[in-house]
């Protein structure tokens, strides 16, 4: 039996978490019953089969892409001397918060057959066309570019926390830095490898503005037709279950072979962990860093730029735009202290106090997190419209909408933070006679100081650009800036787009610059 | 260890933050009792418009309305497809009494739900009736015409086909832009499933199929994607082109084609808006009808948004070619409201997944 005080802080706060997430699940269920007929057609439609390798190469493709871009960056801005390693820092997760649709239509006009870049090589060279972007290989690369960050900041948290001492040992056994890595620093990666693999994955199955800019079927453009073109809402919500079913399978798959193996800090590892000098392999990383930046954020940007001062020319306005910045600011900060807040005591139950049942509540927070945005904000609309009229269309209510999207970001890094810290120093604390809330605050908290600050800025950024469950369910007349630029690129008025999507970026650099600065001045 | 404190103060600060909204939300939500409270003295309220057209084409219209009858107009703005949605979710429950839609697709949806209350006379008299619900339960508020926008680069309006049945010729192999999943495409085909009976219809879009049609995701990305050369031509809606012309200048490299021949390829569309049953504000949601068909506001829309207007004595743009001339076709749009049958259709030839 579990204590009082655990019970009323963990178990109760963790499973209404857990049910949280399964409305838009109980809700799916409800809608695709209430047509059994159409149920049956639409999930067996041998078309699915053709989506599902669709999806299913698309995510793979992403994943590993991501892997590939988010594992040198983590390293380079965390464990390296790299030359503006804080500006890298800063500026690496920030492709994140460009809302899928623009930043695909973006990445069109710049890279597409006859774009920005083409434009420019036929000045140059004399080339009248690219090749084609639409379908894969644009899906693939809006994708990866937008969602690297997913692994890449939690994998910057793991880094942080490695224990120097281990590496001091394999190079005093005689082993090079790159055996070091890959023998040393790498196995004590994959937990964060795993879970930023499994939010692309589940991530890549949710997008619809890159797929649906990028005309590349997958389930949830195929769920968006429906809703489109025959606003049939049984046939959608009947792929969406195959949606859920998916992601059922991924998550116990993964959740298997992540296993629970554990990672410990040392008990004497209160220095952080030095930076390893790049020497002439400098160049190389810069170069990296650079092209990543340039591909995933200076072309969107500079897209953007090109209609601001187009736009300004014209006579744009820049006024208007101070309340749906404060608006955006504020609810995804709220949004990220609550998913952080709730991810807290899902991750300390599923691994402090392990059992099947914290494992069930783990495990639930993921499953509806590769649901497309409109599922959640349609299902919350349901149950708030009709049973919770005094908070729907309110600032709690879209709140509670972000956590439900979001969780999994949180639950993801602080899960992994605490499988570094060795229950001994916490027993030990105890054993000095604090009190269990008191080991936690002075000993944990800190400790996981760098899982909290990756779990905050995961929800913040990705919150910054929501825009169904925000048009939906948000107090009326309630802008963000996601919705100014949605409102203004969906009718083909990019200059009064550009200004918000550009404030977009700015203010979320500042506030990660907030993050960091806090985690930074606390070492 | 008391830098821990930091944490937790962002913590708090971001939880007062919160509390100090949630006050301001309850605050609003009684205000709103309030006010309902007001329209039964008679008193000019409130209203609140789900609209499913975008902020920048409707919004300086509905704050006209707003200031001249001092009603307390609140907006909430989506796609027509996701207000939809969440219209028949809420059911009865709406807070909304006025759904503003893009398309007759979207109001046929609320419709048939029994959500839209039938309106007065008065209101659907200011209107060719083949531009509203044939229940009267909505009513068109300005109407766009089916075009075709081509690369003046690459071609001349004369080397551009009479009717939508040249596009199968094999001369357009890979040059022209559709978008399949937008509601204005697969309410022309509607239409000329209605017009030219299923056969010629299913006849037409394997002859398009066999040409290789590039897929774009809306007239946006058509009209961005003919002005770059990426294709030639591209069937869409006339207004978006107004849009890129005011932003990239006159030398934007597109312009519309106007099908004269009157077939479905000149179909004419009509936004709409109908009052929801259950709206707390019906008066109000009437008086915001009446307004959208006056003179002012036309107007608006002709100068403004490059649309058509619905009720006579109203200039159009010069930069659009009058509705006299088009020969768009006879058709109710009630008519077009479904598009269950159109969308198998597609799936049927491969345009639609």
């Amino acid at each position: 039996m579990p204590s009082l005080r655990a019970l009323i802080l963990l178990w109760i706060p963790a499973s209404i978490a857990a049910a949280a997430v399964l409305v838009p699940i109980f809700y799916l269920f409800l809608r695709a019953f209430s047509n059994t007929a159409s149920l049956w057609e639409v999930v067996l439609r041998p078309a699915n089969l053709e989506i599902l390798g669709s999806t299913a190469w698309l995510g793979i493709g992403v994943t590993l892409l991501s892997m590939m871009i988010a594992l040198p960056l983590a390293w380079l801005t965390v464990r390296t001397d790299l030359p503006l390693r804080k500006l890298w820092l800063l500026i690496t997760p920030l492709p994140l918060v460009i809302p899928s649709y623009v930043g695909a239509y973006l990445f069109a006009s710049a890279l597409g057959p006859r774009g920005l870049l083409q434009g420019w090589l036929e000045g140059v060279f004399g080339v009248t066309r690219l090749p084609s972007l639409y379908g894969f290989p644009g899906a693939l690369l809006v994708l990866t570019l937008l969602n690297y960050p997913l692994m890449q900041i939690g994998l910057q948290a793991a880094l942080r926390r490695l224990d120097p001492s281990l590496e001091e040992a394999s190079h005093s056994l005689g082993y090079g830095p790159w055996q070091t890595f890959w023998r040393v620093i790498f196995p004590q990666l994959l937990p964060s490898m795993t879970m930023g693999s499994i939010l692309i994955l589940l991530y890549v199955l949710r997008d619809f503005g890159a797929v649906s800019v990028m005309r590349y079927t997958t389930f949830t453009r195929a769920i968006y037709i429906q809703y489109q073109s025959l606003f049939d809402r049984s046939s959608a919500a009947a792929l969406a279950i195959l949606i859920v079913l998916l992601s059922l399978f991924l998550v116990i798959v993964v959740g298997k072979t992540r296993g629970r193996s554990r990672y410990y800090i040392g008990n004497k590892s209160t220095k952080p962990p030095d930076r390893k000098k790049l020497g002439r392999w400098r160049w190389p990383a810069l170069f990296f860093c650079l092209a990543t930046v340039i591909l995933a954020l200076i072309i969107p940007a500079g897209v953007l730029l090109y209609w601001l001062i187009r736009g300004l020319g014209a006579g744009e306005s820049l006024a208007g735009l101070w309340q749906p910045s404060l608006n955006s600011v504020i609810t995804s900060a709220v949004a990220a202290t609550f998913a952080l807040l709730a991810a807290l005591t899902v991750a300390i139950l599923d691994v402090r106090k392990p059992g099947r049942l914290s494992r069930l509540i783990e495990r639930t927070t993921y499953i509806a997190y590769a649901l497309p945005g409109i599922v959640i904000a349609l299902a919350l609309v349901f149950f708030g419209s009709n049973y919770l009229p005094f908070i729907y269309q309110t600032f709690p209510m879209l709140v509670f909408a972000y956590v439900i999207l979001f969780l999994p970001q949180a639950v993801g890094p602080l899960r992994n933070s605490l499988l570094q810290i060795h229950p001994n120093m916490e027993e030990a604390a105890r054993g000095l006679g604090k009190r269990p809330l008191a080991v936690f605050r002075r000993v944990t908290l800190p400790l996981m100081r760098p899982g909290m600050a990756a779990a905050f800025s995961l929800v913040f950024l990705t919150a910054m650009k929501e825009l169904p469950a925000t048009l939906i369910l948000a107090p009326t007349g309630f802008k963000t800036l996601a919705t100014s630029v949605w409102s203004a690129v969906s009718e083909a008025f990019f200059a009064r787009a550009a200004a918000p999507a550009l404030l977009l970026i700015l203010a979320s650099s500042f506030s990660l610059a907030l993050v960091h600065w806090q985690d930074e001045v606390q070492r | 260890m008391s830098r821990l404190h930091k944490w937790f103060g962002l913590l708090v600060m971001a939880g007062s933050v919160l509390a100090a909204c949630a006050p301001t939300a309850a605050i609003s939500a009684a205000q709103s009792d309030g006010a309902t409270g007001g329209e039964d003295s008679g008193l000019p309220s409130q209203l609140i418009v789900y609209s499913g057209r975008s902020e920048e084409l409707v919004g300086p219209i509905i704050q006209q309305f707003a200031e001249a009858t001092g009603i307390d107009v609140q907006v909430r703005y989506g796609s027509t497809a996701e207000i939809a949605a969440a219209l028949l979710e809420e059911g009865e429950n709406s807070p909304a009494d006025i759904f503003y839609a893009q398309d007759p697709g979207g109001l046929g949806a609320i419709e048939d739900a029994g959500l839209l209350a039938s309106l007065p006379a008065e209101i659907l008299g200011k209107i060719d009736p083949n531009f509203s619900s044939s229940e009267g339960k909505w009513v068109g508020i300005t109407a766009r015409v089916r075009v075709v926008v081509y690369n003046t680069n690459a071609l001349t309006s004369d080397e551009l086909p009479l009717d939508l049945n040249g596009f199968t010729d094999p001369a357009w192999n890979g040059r022209l832009g559709i978008a399949p999943t937008n509601s204005s495409f697969l309410t022309m085909i509607t239409a000329m499933r209605t017009l030219w009976g299923e056969n010629e219809t299913h006849a037409w879009l394997e002859g398009i199929m066999e040409n290789h049609p590039v897929f774009y995701e809306n007239n946006t990305a058509i009209v961005a994607a003919v002005g770059a050369g990426e294709v030639d031509a591209g069937l869409v809606n006339h207004y978006y082109l107004y849009r890129f012309l005011a932003e990239e200048g006159e030398g934007f490299p597109a312009r519309n084609y106007y099908m004269t021949s009157g077939g479905p390829g000149s179909l004419v569309m009509v936004s709409g808006a109908g009052v929801l049953t259950n709206g707390q504000n019906q008066a109000n949601a009437e008086r915001f009808l009446e307004f959208m068909l006056s003179t002012v506001a036309q107007q608006y829309f002709a100068s403004q948004t490059f649309e058509y207007p619905l009720v006579d004595g109203v200039v159009i743009s010069n930069l659009l070619t009058p509705l006299s001339e088009l020969k768009p076709p006879e058709i109710s749009m009630g008519a077009l409201a479904d598009l269950e049958e159109t969308t198998t259709l597609l799936q049927d030839v491969g345009m639609l997944p």
